[in-house]
């Protein structure tokens, strides 16, 4: 640690923007790729510039609807999203306090992260399978089936999100003060107003962070959904289909749709979370100032 | 929380280990005990002696793909963790530069393997490069659509596994240790292979744990990346149910997961993971 850069300081940044390149660079290509020209094949160079292949996602000229699934994704993250978090941050509350079962739930979701994803996937589409069974011989004759976006899939998308959230709730609980707890209470607080003025302020910020977890990877989810959502399929399985079957750009310029979600939805986070920081900074201490 | 995952994990891992157990035929499966599940998927193992097994020959062909994408992803993420914790000296580059690493996690995975098609197609950039600087005159082949493609695309995937927990255990080494390393006359190497290394090692083991899992039971980037060419554990999950085999399919993940409860065991006899959170 001496205090002019060492040579192994050049060597290792270069190494790092060497790995900033190889994480984009592929990436930023397919973004150039998607403004092809009419003519423009799937790779450089480009044959002009145009919108051509939006327009050709969204009037949705390929075998599937896009915008529906579209639509079905966005839906979908959203919803995952506020389970994320709700539940994320009640369990991060809970596991502050030692309670029975707690290293089993610690222990399951861990496992439920790490699991390979085609497994968990496809023990979902059994139980659902055995289920819809189940409820056609107790003589529901028009049954199809219990399997959907909003039952199967959902779950599916939870235990990918949940761990995530979990750990970022240990995270920031480990760091977390109780004193303030305690001098709200001794100030006569409900637990309530506790945890809605006191604690929620604070962990606030990370809240957002969960959120974008939650987002972002149902958003982005693939192998759990693969066998789990029944007959509709979300953005990222449409996604994967075309690939073996599409060879013009429309492919790419849908990548880019979906990118773009995502890089707005981190964006409006991370501003969310700066402005809360900020403000926390702001507020931070009313010492001294009187009454508020 | 604990119902969600008890709804939606622990009892989907009961029904694939009792279905595993179950008899089918070609459209449904049938609730009688049967080991048909794994006797078709070990078909033809003893009978081919000495030579291997298609599902020996892919477990090994998995393994291979793993094994690459752990060491390249270690070295990778272990030189990128290093670099964060201990070269840049502001909090605030630390985070910018923290999160230009993880932004790509959070878009798509699929896109992110889409993208390599440019690049190593036929007439992708890099045969283009290479033609153009006289280097090839036919373009390669293996570039894309092959084990390179699938290796490729792993680590550009899932480095970022690696990163995260080695950088987390690097950053609660005491400086002073280091300093106290080079005070006794340590190089930087020794330091590296002495300090570092070993008190890293529980980050290490966490990451190694996610990119190995993560690759055991990949079936997209293999199925994307390898032109749906390449067989590996995953992909035989995937083919069963397609074939609506769900007997075998269960039977092939109860395989699968035994597979990696045991390089998981493995890795934590080495670390305890509670304690590192």
């Amino acid at each position: 640690m001496g205090e002019k850069r060492s040579r192994s300081f050049y060597v290792l940044a270069a190494f790092f923007t060497a790995y900033v390149l190889f994480l984009y660079g592929p990436m930023f290509a397919i973004y150039i790729l998607s403004f092809q020209g009419p003519d423009g094949g799937l790779t450089f160079p480009m044959n002009g510039v145009s919108l051509v292949w939006f327009g050709k996602v969204f009037s949705g000229s390929g075998i599937i609807d896009i915008g529906a699934a579209f639509k079905r994704s966005l839906q979908l993250g959203l919803v995952v999203m506020v389970f994320t978090v709700v539940l994320s941050v009640s369990a991060g509350l809970a596991f502050r306090r030692s309670f029975r079962g707690a290293s089993i739930l610690f222990y399951v979701a861990i496992a439920s992260l790490i699991m390979p994803s085609i497994i968990t996937s496809l023990g979902i589409a059994l139980e659902f399978r055995l289920l819809d069974d189940v409820i056609i011989k107790s003589g529901a004759a028009n049954w199809t089936t219990a399997m959907g976006l909003f039952t199967s899939g959902l779950g599916a998308h939870l235990t990918w999100t949940l761990p995530f959230g979990l750990l970022i709730m240990f995270a920031i609980f480990n760091r977390f003060d109780g004193r303030l707890e305690e001098a709200a209470r001794d100030l006569g607080a409900t637990p309530w107003q506790t945890f809605r003025h006191v604690v929620l302020p604070i962990i606030l910020p990370s809240v957002v962070g969960i959120g974008l977890f939650g987002f972002t990877l149902s958003w982005d989810e693939l192998a759990r959904s693969s066998q789990t959502i029944g007959s509709v399929n979300t953005l990222p399985l449409d996604l994967q289909g075309l690939t073996t079957t599409v060879t013009k750009p429309d492919i790419y310029a849908l990548g880019t749709l979906t990118s773009a979600v995502s890089f707005l939805v981190i964006f409006l986070a991370l501003v969310v979370i700066l402005v809360l920081q900020a403000r926390q900074r702001r507020h931070g201490s009313d010492a001294g100032k009187g009454m508020v | 929380m604990m119902l969600v995952f008890a709804l939606f994990f622990l009892l989907p891992l009961i029904f694939v280990t009792i279905v595993s157990a179950w008899d089918y035929n070609e459209y449904e499966m049938i609730p009688a005990f049967s080991l048909r599940g794994y006797s078709d998927t070990f078909e033809g193992c003893i009978a081919d002696l000495p030579n291997l097994c298609t599902i020996l020959k892919t477990y090994l062909k998995t393994l291979k793909l793993c094994l690459l994408t752990w060491s390249l992803t270690l070295l990778i993420g272990f030189t990128v963790a290093y670099f964060l914790a201990f070269h840049v000296r502001s909090k605030t580059w630390q985070i910018v530069l923290t999160l230009l690493c993880t932004i790509p996690f959070w878009t798509s995975n699929v896109i992110r393997m889409i993208a390599w098609i440019p690049l190593l197609g036929r007439n992708g950039l890099v045969n283009k490069g290479l033609q153009g600087a006289g280097l090839i005159h036919q373009p390669l082949e293996w570039l894309l659509f092959s084990e390179f493609s699938v290796v490729l695309a792993l680590v550009h995937l899932f480095t970022f596994f690696m990163v995260v927990p080695i950088f987390n255990s690097m950053i609660r080494i005491d400086k002073r240790l280091i300093e106290a390393s080079y005070d006794a006359g340590a190089t930087g190497w020794q330091t590296l292979v002495n300090i570092i290394i070993p008190l890293a090692k529980p980050g290490i083991v966490i990451g190694s744990i996610f990119v190995i899992t993560i690759v055991m039971g990949d079936f997209v980037t293999i199925g994307v990346m390898g032109g749906q060419q390449i067989a590996s554990a995953g992909k035989i999950i995937e083919a069963r149910l397609n074939a609506l085999q769900f007997p075998a399919a269960a039977a092939n993940a109860v395989i699968l997961l035994g597979i990696t409860i045991l390089i998981i065991s493995a890795l934590t006899k080495v670390v305890d993971i509670r304690k590192e959170l």
